[in-house]
């Protein structure tokens, strides 16, 4: 084609959250090529709006912590499903990676010995959590970005991934367009890094921003690279759900780790009507424990509210279910409360979170500190994704290394908060440094340039039925609600039989859709050309949880409401099949060392 | 549910017009959604930015009724309905398409300003101690978006096309946060009153009025620059005493 730009990098980098960021890096610390290319403008990934902190075991505010606690905290709030080895990696190298900010410009909140501060957090076990108020993915994102601009590597802004090219059974390369003038880009690569984040985008409440379409994840999987885990998908327990138009918008955990409590319509705390079993030693009894905890009380044990993510969601959605939900249908989540207990509680919940006390009050006239804010669950985190090498992240394809959200095996059937901004780092560092390695290694491979034109051709497809097409984002937003509804929080098997036929139907109006305009910087174009990644991966999470007849972490089936050990030793994994239909078989998990059996078991005492 | 009428700006660099759209707004929106509205169901291809939707990323940055604003933090019961709503790209930047503008520009100036340098570490385990009261105003700074607002307001780069000499008020808040961070020894006044031209800057505080976050720009960052390089280049006695006293902390560092 006359209008394909070619580039030349040793390693491509899809993404320029903090997991691409951190993977350029290590890479170009490596000594190789780097190219980074991301949807957005630098510095606005998703990464950007994290909020609630940074994972590592540190022991700054808690000496007892280490990283044999954090694995294990990791490894019980995944269901035991997570790739055992990425958690011990994760656990152990967090805290370098943490500091490691700090050595390029970060600058955290400080204990008052001044030492990076640490935050609790639901599902770990000591304040463990490196923050910045309630905008600590801010500062990461800035520290990784205003680092990587002075190491020489190539940023394309704006510029959009839709094909990964292999030759042989190794990838190549990679075709793109760029959004101002809708050229198309041929990246040709030794070795591709995917760090393009998550799937919100398929479900009609979500957390997530336009650009979170499954990209990463079908560009594997259409390569030939191997996914994992994908029926697992994070429902956050707080997101707004008044007024209409912020609904799904998060409302961080921090809120309930500085105090925050959740009631029902009654006035009722309703997370201690439900404590599962094997949380239950380390749950405070009453609301007075809770609060001490907390408040730092050592002996004091974690109030309901900070359960894991899968728990406390769905509790929100049983106390709605049952009639005493909020008049928008959430419940309610209150820190104004804490007037009770501090004599400042204003002054120090707009201190401890000026996003969340500015975003009530300026899209919700809510003022935080001294009313209730109306929450539910929201589609957030994909636990599943991309299958890689624990230690290298190579995925399945060689040559071909996936990071951060995009990435599957750390988290398992459900994620701690704060574990993925550490997932990003020692994860990124971890896929730079081994795919710059390929790079030096390995030949650049060859394009095959009939592939390229094959992609370009399809992708300019919806101007040619512009008289006759359908716009884009009805379909989207049918697809959204439909799973939302058929594949959310709770699922049951006729449901998700009804959404594989609905995505059939889907799949004949996505194929005639039609857009109007030019090239250039063409958002409908740009929505349409997502339509065949968010089908693909609506796809996937519908099959993968169909097979999954049980409920774990994320997962819940009402059919199936309980776990069952015929699917606690296994992670789904899916790839395409030569006939382009979607293969799934049970994959057992290696056992688990002894040594890390024996960290998980200390942390049951 | 009410109506309302929206006069964005459409066209490719700089040859545009403004167009009017009529649409339904209810209760809760923003600026943003009417906007997405819009775009999906009157026209596909209007061209915008945004990614966060909650003031966190600095993506959707416009001229709201002619004042700088993020279009997702702008809610519609603030704007006086009865009347179109007028939406318009920055005006400082070089016009893309519809409500986009190429601020690439400002991307390559933070590119030229020197970056953190650490001093040695502190503590025997290799990390840093710094106070919370320490590090209470580069944090102010460092709250920044970079949604560019307070470049498109600033007149140095808006009226008079300073961006060759002058590099606007969110890279001067920058570097107030990289000479005010306790750890960084690298030493930018010379950039600052060359390179970067803060002599440019008549505070007029226009900058300060615009930012989201609600950052002091002019007081707590510009001015103080100000005086630094004032301090530095303008007062030899007090010069020649940082001199000396730069040179005994640099002689502790070696010791330490
Ligand atoms: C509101 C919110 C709050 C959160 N808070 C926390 C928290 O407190 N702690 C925590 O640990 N986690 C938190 N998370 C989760 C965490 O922020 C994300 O999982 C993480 O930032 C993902 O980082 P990433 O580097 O994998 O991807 P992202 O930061 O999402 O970056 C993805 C990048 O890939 C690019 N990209 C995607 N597709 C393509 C393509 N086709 N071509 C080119 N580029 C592409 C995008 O443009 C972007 O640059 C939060 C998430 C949300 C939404
Ligand atoms: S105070 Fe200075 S930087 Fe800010 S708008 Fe005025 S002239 Fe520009
Ligand atoms: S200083 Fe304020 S107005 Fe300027 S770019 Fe940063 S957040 Fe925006
Ligand atoms: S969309 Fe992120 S600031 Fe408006």
């Amino acid at each position: 084609m006359a209008d394909v730009e070619t580039f030349e990098h040793d390693v491509l980098v899809i993404g320029a959250g903090g997991a691409g960021l951190r993977a350029a890096i290590e890479a170009a610390a490596g000594g190789v090529r780097v190219g980074v290319v991301c949807k957005s403008l630098l510095g606005k990934a998703h990464t950007v709006m994290a909020e609630g902190g940074v994972a590592a075991a540190l022991g700054n505010v808690d000496d007892r912590d280490n990283w044999r606690v954090h694995f294990a905290d990791t490894m019980r709030g995944g269901q035991y499903l997570n790739n055992w080895r990425m958690a011990e990696i994760h656990a152990k190298e967090a805290p370098a990676r943490v500091n490691e900010l700090e050595a390029w410009g970060a600058v955290f909140d400080r204990t008052p010995d001044g030492r990076i501060l640490q935050r609790n957090f639901g599902g770990h076990r000591y304040p463990r959590l490196a923050h910045v108020g309630d905008r600590t993915g801010l500062e990461m994102i800035r520290t990784l970005q205003d680092h990587a601009v002075h190491l020489g590597i190539d940023v394309h802004m704006e510029v959009t991934v839709i094909a990964l090219l292999t030759d042989g059974n190794r990838v190549c390369g990679a075709v793109a367009y760029d959004r101002e003038h809708g050229r198309f880009r041929l990246f040709h690569a030794r070795a591709v890094i995917l760090a393009t984040g998550g799937v919100g985008r398929a479900f009609s409440v979500t957390s997530n921003s336009w650009e979170y379409t499954a990209d990463g994840q079908m560009l594997a999987y259409n390569a030939g690279a191997a996914l994992q885990d994908m029926e697992f998908v994070q429902f956050h327990p707080t997101g707004m759900v008044w007024p209409l138009s912020v609904r799904g918008l998060l409302v961080t955990e921090a809120v309930r780790g500085e105090g925050g409590v959740l009631r029902n319509s009654e006035g009722r705390r309703f997370m201690f009507d439900d404590i599962p079993e094997n949380y239950r030693s380390q749950t405070a009894d009453t609301p007075e424990e809770g609060w001490r905890y907390v408040q730092g009380d050592k002996n004091a044990r974690r109030p309901p509210e900070l359960l894991t993510r899968d728990h406390v969601a769905r509790c929100i959605m049983r106390e709605v279910r049952a009639g005493r939900g909020s008049p928008h249908g959430g419940v309610y989540l209150d820190i104004a409360w804490i007037r009770e207990k501090l004599p400042n509680a204003a002054e120090h919940i707009r201190k401890k979170l000026p996003s969340m006390y500015h975003q009530f009050k300026q899209l919700a006239d809510i003022d935080i500190t001294s009313e209730p804010m109306e929450i539910g669950p929201t589609t957030h985190y994909m636990m599943g994704g991309i299958r890689v090498d624990g230690d290298t992240q190579m995925t399945t394809l060689p040559g071909l290394f996936a990071a951060g959200e995009c990435a599957a095996g750390l988290h398992g059937a459900n994620r701690l908060g704060g574990n993925s901004l550490s997932d990003l780092l020692v994860f990124g560092k971890r896929a730079g440094e081994h795919a710059a390695q390929f790079a030096q290694r390995h030949d650049a491979g060859r394009v095959d340039a009939g592939e390229v034109d094959r992609v370009a051709r399809a992708a300019l497809a919806p101007f040619d039925r512009v008289a006759g097409g359908e716009g884009p984002y009805d379909i989207q937003r049918d697809l959204q609600v439909m799973m939302q509804d058929l594949v959310g929080i709770v699922r049951r098997e006729d449901e998700m039989r009804g959404a594989l036929d609905g995505l059939a139907a889907l799949a004949r109006r996505v194929s005639a859709v039609g857009v109007a305009g030019n090239r250039e910087y063409n958002p409908g174009w740009h929505t349409a050309m997502d339509l065949p990644n968010l089908m693909a991966v609506s796809e996937a999470i519908t099959r993968a949880a169909l097979e999954r007849r049980e409920s774990r972490g994320g997962h819940f089936r009402d059919d199936y409401p309980d776990k069952d050990p015929a699917f606690a030793g296994c992670n789904i994994v899916l790839t395409k099949g030569t006939d382009g239909a979607m293969q799934l078989v049970r994959q057992p998990i290696p056992p688990l060392p002894a040594e890390l059996q024996q960290a998980i078991e200390e942390q049951k005492a | 549910m009410s109506a309302a009428t929206f006069r964005i700006w459409r066209g490719e660099r700089g040859d545009g017009r403004f167009e009017d759209y009529p649409t339904t707004v209810s209760e809760g929106m923003v600026v943003l959604d009417a906007v997405h509205r819009i775009q999906s169901e009157q026209a596909n291809d209007l061209a915008c930015r945004w990614n966060c939707k909650a003031g966190k990323c600095g993506s959707c940055s416009a001229e709201i009724n002619g004042k700088p604003r993020l279009m997702c933090m702008t809610r519609l019961n603030e704007l006086d309905l009865a009347k179109p709503v007028t939406i318009e790209p920055m005006r400082a930047f070089p016009h893309v398409r519809d409500l986009v503008t190429d601020v690439s520009w400002n991307f390559r100036v933070k590119q030229k300003i020197q970056p953190f340098t650490p001093c040695a570490p502190q503590a025997a385990d290799g990390t840093w101690r710094m106070q919370q009261r320490d590090v209470d105003r580069v944090q102010e700074f460092r709250k920044c978006i970079e949604c560019f607002l307070c470049q498109d307001v600033c007149h140095v780069l808006r009226d008079h096309n300073r961006h060759d000499s002058f590099v606007g008020p969110r890279f001067l808040v920058h570097v107030a946060a990289l000479e005010m961070h306790p750890l960084d020894t690298a030493d930018r006044m010379a950039e600052l009153r060359e390179a970067d031209g803060i002599g440019y800057c008549n505070i007029t505080k226009c900058c300060t009025t615009v930012c989201p976050e609600g950052i002091a720009i002019t007081d707590n960052a510009i001015i103080p620059l100000k005086e630094r390089v004032v301090d530095r280049f303008y007062d030899p006695l007090k010069a020649l005493v940082r001199l000396m006293r730069r040179e005994t902390r640099d002689e502790r560092r070696e010791t330490s």
